[in-house]
């Protein structure tokens, strides 16, 4: 079908040269849940690794179809090679599942000396945090692509290349936000309060926060009872030591996210409120200099009967009908129906995706047709990727 | 008050919490509900907690603060009040409504322990943006929050946070509960919980007919089940009526609608029916006889829930603020007729 006329066609975004650069190392998928951000993190993963790179998929929550697709049954932290996809271009596929309370384990276990670990894994305050913490998905999210990247090039890491699936957060950039989130939270005089001893009145350190500490402390004690905050002054204390690491490593992620060799694809659904999202994460992305590599539009409607308008479809259908004709006439009149509303509706996606480029001139973008099934085996990722690559 | 078997689980329901798969239109439909439900007449409060400003898109105002903003007047006097709940103002309202805190209330700010509430620590979030709901729904029109007066709101429409964190969002309290054994964050966490688990809330959950949607609204169903939470409708949006009929679906998914005498109704009618084309049509036909089939597939996976299903068509030209309209009518003999008990006397 022709997209009619357009002042000026977004850039085409090249998937394969895209996954064909060895300068490319990381690419990460954003975009609003629901719009297939997690399929297209796995088929990018198995077309550059069947076009020879290796690679590591890290997915957050995938649903359990595309999981069992790319092999992955249990959800156990640790990249698992995917076999059956086609090695003979020299490259390999890793998948994982993020468990976002087993890597804070992991972290609070190689940062803390064993006796500290073992108090904070057992903090009741602790538990809550690494399990339901808001952000912890996205601060883990961070720390496991941090190792990734640490680990890339080894024996057991061969990867030199991964493609992150982000979570489905309220604001699916919250992922960069973590590192400052955290930085301001642990330089923040509400921390030093907290790890302060209990009978701190004399320390110079607290001078500065004057006769409010006691008052502070007393409505806290006064809101959250005495033994929340107990157990949060000794999960702050516990962590305290490690907290430096933390957020070195977070800062480091974050500088990795903004280099040159990571590209950044923001995933949408050709509808306004996903567009609308996407538009949302574009300008993040441009003000927090993040290399944007460009957007990808899932689903769109197919067409295959190509060059019949909808009017001339429905024209034609009216026509049939008013015949009074054979059920031959009726199937032709139902199929011309359905034809227009294909068209139709393909045509609206179109616009808006154009809408969207009118407002982001120069973002390159690929149109991706909607799959009749969701995403169950190797072949209909490979698919996906297929389709990605605008082939 | 008894609710006999054949009313719907959202019979004696104040609270209608609205949740959904992201791109299932949650918010279109959490929206349309809160008209149907203010045609009674009535007055009903439309909440966000995730800060999205759907509501302000959805009906065309300008953007929602914390303050309760009546956002459509309908003509038979029913009238939609839009919230964006934001923590920071619920937890500084709620210190200041209930131990009136003044001078500390700003020192907890300056030291950024209200930043640590609202952002860091587990779970408060979610327990302040319910907390607030929970204040709404108790609010009495002489301002307080216990006594005779009629209820300032006789229905509250909450959109949810999406499927997959709805089971957490709505338990959080029973969580905070258990963290903070004792003192007032526990009591209210308890008191909270007793509103959500009782006939007064119901969970609605929107859809699609695609297979991630349906997924995750069964794991939904049974996740509230489970928490003792009360599952009300699912309500399947955007759906499209079959272009064909059945004996012809039958057969274009077997590839077997016959060509040659669609070709020739196509070029008896005037068109150039050229084979590229007849074969175009005819590939259509298959694809959507394979939609219509995990359609209903799916479709009978919702339905073996036992939870009543209401259906809303796909709306042509996409949602405005006049569309919602139309979903509300279609809304309003499912939510709005079979409740024939007075909203007002329901004891918060």
């Amino acid at each position: 079908m022709s997209p009619g006329p357009v002042a000026k066609e977004a850039p085409a975004l090249d998937v394969d040269a895209l996954l064909a650069d060895p300068e490319t190392s990381i690419i990460v998928c954003c975009g609003a849940g629901g719009v297939g951000k997690t399929t297209t993190a796995a088929a990018l993963g198995l077309r550059a690794a069947e076009a020879g790179r290796r690679v590591v998929v890290l997915t957050i929550d995938p649903a359990r179809r595309l999981a069992q697709s790319l092999g992955l049954t249990e959800l156990d932290n640790t990249p698992r090679p995917v076999t059956d996809i086609d090695g003979s271009a020299g490259g390999s596929l890793h998948a994982m599942m993020l468990d976002m309370k087993r890597t804070f384990d992991e972290v609070v276990l190689a940062h803390a000396d064993p006796d500290k670990a073992e108090q904070i894994l057992a903090n009741p305050f602790y538990l809550a945090v690494s399990s339901s913490f808001a952000g912890t998905q996205e601060y883990m999210a961070m720390e496991k692509l941090g190792q990734l990247k640490a680990a890339a090039g080894t024996a057991d890491a061969p990867w030199d290349l991964i493609v992150v699936d982000t979570p489905p957060s309220r604001s699916a950039l919250d992922f960069l936000d973590a590192p400052n989130r955290l930085g301001s939270f642990l330089d923040g005089r509400f921390i030093r309060l907290l790890t302060a001893p209990a009978k701190a009145g004399g320390r110079a350190g607290l001078k500065v926060f004057g006769v409010g500490v006691q008052l502070v402390t007393s409505t806290m004690t006064k809101i959250l009872g005495g033994q929340l905050l107990t157990d949060v002054q000794t999960f702050v204390n516990a962590l305290d030591t490690m907290f430096g690491g933390f957020r070195e490593r977070a800062d480091e992620t974050y500088r990795l996210l903004s280099e040159h060799g990571t590209a950044f694809l923001v995933v949408a659904a050709p509808e306004r409120d996903a567009l609308r999202e996407a538009s949302y994460f574009v300008d993040r992305l441009e003000a927090d200099r993040m290399p944007l590599a460009g957007l990808v539009v899932n689903r769109i409607g197919r067409v295959e009967a190509t060059g019949l308008t909808p009017s001339r479809a429905l024209s034609v259908a009216e026509a049939l009908e008013d015949g009074g004709g054979p059920k031959s006439a009726t199937n032709a009149a139902a199929l011309l129906r359905l034809h227009a509303t294909l068209v139709r509706t393909a045509e609206r996606q179109r616009e808006l995706a154009q809408r969207f480029s009118r407002s982001h001139p120069g973002i390159p973008v690929v149109q991706v047709p909607a799959l009749g099934r969701d995403v169950h085996d190797l072949d209909s990722l490979r698919q996906v990727g297929h389709a990605l690559a605008g082939s | 008050m008894t609710t006999r078997h054949t009313d719907p689980p959202w019979a004696n329901a104040r609270l209608h919490v609205v949740t959904g798969k992201g791109g299932t239109g949650k918010t279109t439909v959490a929206s349309a509900l809160a008209l149907a439900l203010a045609s009674k007449p009535g007055r009903v409060l439309l909440s966000e907690v995730e800060g999205r400003q759907g509501i302000s898109q959805t009906f065309d105002v300008p953007p929602l603060g914390t303050d309760e903003t009546r956002v459509v007047r309908l003509s038979g006097g029913g009238e939609v009040v839009g919230l964006s709940v934001e923590p920071k103002a619920a937890l500084l309202e709620y210190l200041q409504l209930f131990y009136k805190l003044g001078r500390a209330g700003r020192l907890l700010e300056k030291f950024g322990a209200i930043d640590f509430a609202t952002t860091i620590a587990p779970g408060v979030r979610d327990v302040l943006l319910i907390g607030k709901i929970y204040e709404a729904n108790r609010r009495r029109r002489d301002g307080r929050h216990k006594g005779d007066a009629a209820p300032v709101y006789d229905a509250l429409v909450l959109d949810a946070p999406p499927t997959g964190r709805i089971g957490r969002f709505l338990s959080v309290n029973s969580e905070v509960a258990d963290l903070a054994r004792v003192g007032p964050i526990h009591s209210q966490a308890g008191a909270i919980t007793r509103l959500l688990q009782s006939e007064q809330t119901v969970v609605h959950l929107v859809t699609l007919l695609e297979e991630m949607p349906v997924q995750e609204t069964l794991e939904a169903v049974n996740e509230l089940r489970s928490k003792g939470l009360r599952p009300g409708a699912i309500v399947v949006n955007m759906v499209r009526d079959p272009l064909l009929d059945d004996v012809a679906l039958d057969q274009a998914r077997a590839g077997r609608l016959h060509k040659a005498s669609i070709r020739t109704q196509l070029a008896d009618a005037g068109l150039q029916a050229t084979t590229e084309l007849v074969d175009g049509l005819l590939e259509e036909a298959r694809d959507h006889a394979q939609r219509i089939d995990l359609e209903r597939e799916q479709m009978g996976m919702l339905e073996a829930t036992g939870l009543p299903i209401v259906q809303l068509p796909a709306l042509p030209g996409g949602v405005d603020s006049g569309s919602v309209r139309e979903l509300a009518d279609l809304l309003v003999p499912a939510f709005v007729t079979p409740l024939v008990t007075p909203l007002e006397g329901v004891e918060p």
